[in-house]
């Protein structure tokens, strides 16, 4: 282990280490959004129509077991050696945990709330967005931490179809040149990261839910790590 | 007026919750709807506001059918209060009272100043406005959910199970707020409960209802309490009910003594000068004719009367405002049998009264309850508290 050369960054990657980290953000952040866009709407189908949850949830999960590398080739005949290829199975892994997470989220809004709520008028899409949503984002950001962790140690596939894993390729380029510093750079790179981005969402949630109770705000925080995020980010990031 | 017009719901399961209730609700008072779990007092409460539509029948609101306005306008015209309150647990108590104004579009400002003349109107510390739902007690939150349901000032509140969820010290103070707002207010207010003792305190008129949706009675509660409709009525009223019924006769029109009152500075002419064939009791006042106990005449030393020695005189009760009950409550309790009266500002003694002479005004109030026969509105109007 060479470690005067831990950030000189081989040439073929394109980047510096800086923009290589901005390059693996934009890569995970973006399909964790695309997913938040569109689970909100699906997740509210399925609360409204309680028999199309199941199914939901079925194609989810199954298209969660579908390797990456399986969706790379179906996709690179439409979408080539880019980024879209690396971010769309990531936009369909997140749905596996954020839909669940807005559907439980929504649903733990009391009865009394809702009966409240329309009995004043509320129709239901004031009702989704002014009481619903709001009343679920501890759920939701329980699920977007998760996902937010997931994709940024998944990303790193994206080196497969050559040079499209950001900080991944790193790992690609320790192989080649044996030079294994490069890998733990890309590791250790990616957990701050991650641990980052995840306290970056506690703090938003602490800013978007003043009316918790502090101490069942824990227990929540508590509830969602239960797969604990960065570890299960350095383990994804391994495999 | 709110009037049902053989109103029935029947579920696609067959069920049927309400089964052709006809009910004309008068205005500017309340009305309670009380009955067994699954009797379909909520079912009908909640077809008002149309959360629940009826499958026969019509409702009418001061003379139109409630299906000829769009639902929302319905419902923002109606005040709801349910049971456990139901706030928004992410708006501070604030917006949550501003809630129906601002939809209705009354800018920030205004309904927030609304909101706050609002927290006063029910009892609430304007220091609570920015916290939230979770800070508050179970009657604090029920507070603000009347204050919620009344803020765009409608003239319907529908209040299903409100108190039902807290402690009855608790209950009880919500009930006498309500009384006392709908005082000031005289909204038209339909009230759902399983408790016939709320019922019965609260309403002007009841309607008691049956499993299955039935109407059994609909009367003022005195003639309710004075005469049942049928044995279920009867047997839902409970046992005690000719104890209850006289919180409906006014303890103004008894008998008070005063011969047995002395002060605890009293002379040994005062008490000697006690006629023991009315009351076998002296009742001692301080100098200011608060009461402070019962003794016999033999054990009381003129100039040396000592306060703690004397019997406890218990709870008294007032004749202007408390009832029958009140009074035959304090006699009951009472070590000597011996009820004592008090004005209402001072607590100064007026009197004292045996449970003979409350009974003998039992007798004449019932005797005059059966007069009324076929005049139901007469007790009503006696209604005192208490």
């Amino acid at each position: 282990m060479n470690w005067d050369r831990f950030f000189d960054i081989p040439s073929d990657l394109q980047h510096s280490w800086f923009g290589l980290i901005g390059l693996h953000l934009r890569e995970a952040l973006l399909p964790v959004l695309a997913g938040l866009v569109i689970s909100l709407p699906l997740a509210q189908l399925c609360v409204r129509f309680r028999w199309l949850y199941p199914p939901v949830l079925w194609v989810t999960t199954v298209l969660y077991a579908v390797p990456s590398l399986a969706f790379f080739v179906l996709l690179i005949d439409y979408t080539g050696q880019t980024e879209l290829t690396v971010m769309i199975p990531l936009t369909v892994y997140s749905l596996v945990v954020l839909v669940p997470a807005i559907v439980d989220g929504v649903r733990t809004v009391p009865q009394e709330t809702l009966a409240a709520a329309k009995a004043m008028g509320f129709g239901p899409v004031r009702r989704y967005v002014q009481v619903q949503l709001p009343i679920a984002v501890p759920a939701i950001i329980a699920g977007l931490r998760v996902a937010t962790v997931s994709s940024i140690s998944l990303v790193s596939v994206g080196a497969l179809i050559g040079n499209q894993g950001a900080l991944g390729n790193m790992i690609n380029d320790a192989n080649i040149y044996n030079r294994p510093e490069l890998a733990l750079n890309a590791v250790l790179t990616m957990a701050v990261l991650a641990i980052l981005a995840d306290g970056a969402l506690v703090a938003v949630r602490l800013l978007l839910t003043p009316w918790m109770p502090r101490r069942t705000s824990r227990r929540t925080t508590r509830k969602a790590d239960r797969p604990d995020p960065a570890a299960a980010a350095l383990e994804d990031a391994v495999r | 007026m709110i009037r049902i017009d053989s109103v029935t719901k029947r579920y696609p399961d067959g069920t049927v919750a309400v089964d052709r209730l006809s009910l004309e609700i008068p205005d500017r008072s309340i009305t309670v709807l009380v009955g067994p779990s699954g009797c379909g007092k909520t079912t009908t409460l909640r077809m008002i506001n149309r959360m629940v539509e009826p499958s026969e029948g019509t409702i009418l609101l001061d003379g139109v059918d409630i299906q000829q306005q769009p639902v929302n306008t319905l419902r923002r015209s109606m005040g709801y209060v349910i049971q456990n309150a139901g706030l928004f647990q992410h708006r501070t108590i604030l917006d949550n009272i501003a809630t129906v104004p601002r939809m209705l579009g009354w800018g920030k400002e205004k309904s927030r100043a609304r909101a706050r003349e609002l927290m006063e109107r029910v009892g609430l510390d304007g220091a609570l406005a920015k916290r939230y739902p979770y800070q508050l007690s179970g009657g604090q939150q029920q507070r603000v959910g009347v204050a919620r349901a009344l803020a765009a000032d409608p003239p319907v509140l529908l209040m299903d199970e409100p108190f039902s969820a807290v402690d009855p010290v608790v209950r009880k103070g919500l009930q006498d707020e309500l009384l006392r707002i709908q005082e000031e207010l005289g909204k038209t207010i339909v009230f759902v409960t399983h408790d016939i003792d709320e019922a019965v305190k609260l309403g002007t008129m009841v309607a008691v209802m049956r499993t299955g949706g039935h109407l059994a009675q609909f009367a003022p509660p005195a003639e309710l309490l004075s005469h049942p409709a049928d044995a279920f009525v009867e047997d839902f009223l409970g046992a005690d009910r000719g104890i209850r019924r006289l919180s409906f006769f006014p303890a103004a029109g008894l008998e008070l003594l005063t011969a047995p009152v002395v002060p605890i500075d009293a002379t040994a002419e005062q008490i000697a000068a006690h006629d023991t064939t009315d009351a076998p009791y002296l009742l001692v006042t301080d100098p200011d004719g608060k009461p402070l106990g019962w003794s016999e005449p033999q054990d009381l030393t003129a100039g040396d009367i000592k306060a703690e020695e004397l019997l406890p005189c218990g709870r008294p009760f007032v004749p202007g405002t408390d009832s029958l009950r009140a009074a035959l409550d304090c006699a009951v309790l009472s070590p000597t049998g011996w009820a004592v009266a008090v004005d209402a500002d001072g607590g100064r003694v007026t009197g004292v009264v045996s449970q003979q002479t409350i009974a003998e005004a039992i007798r004449g109030a019932h005797a005059e309850g059966r007069e009324d026969d076929g005049r139901p509105e007469g007790p009503a109007d006696m209604k005192v508290a208490g």
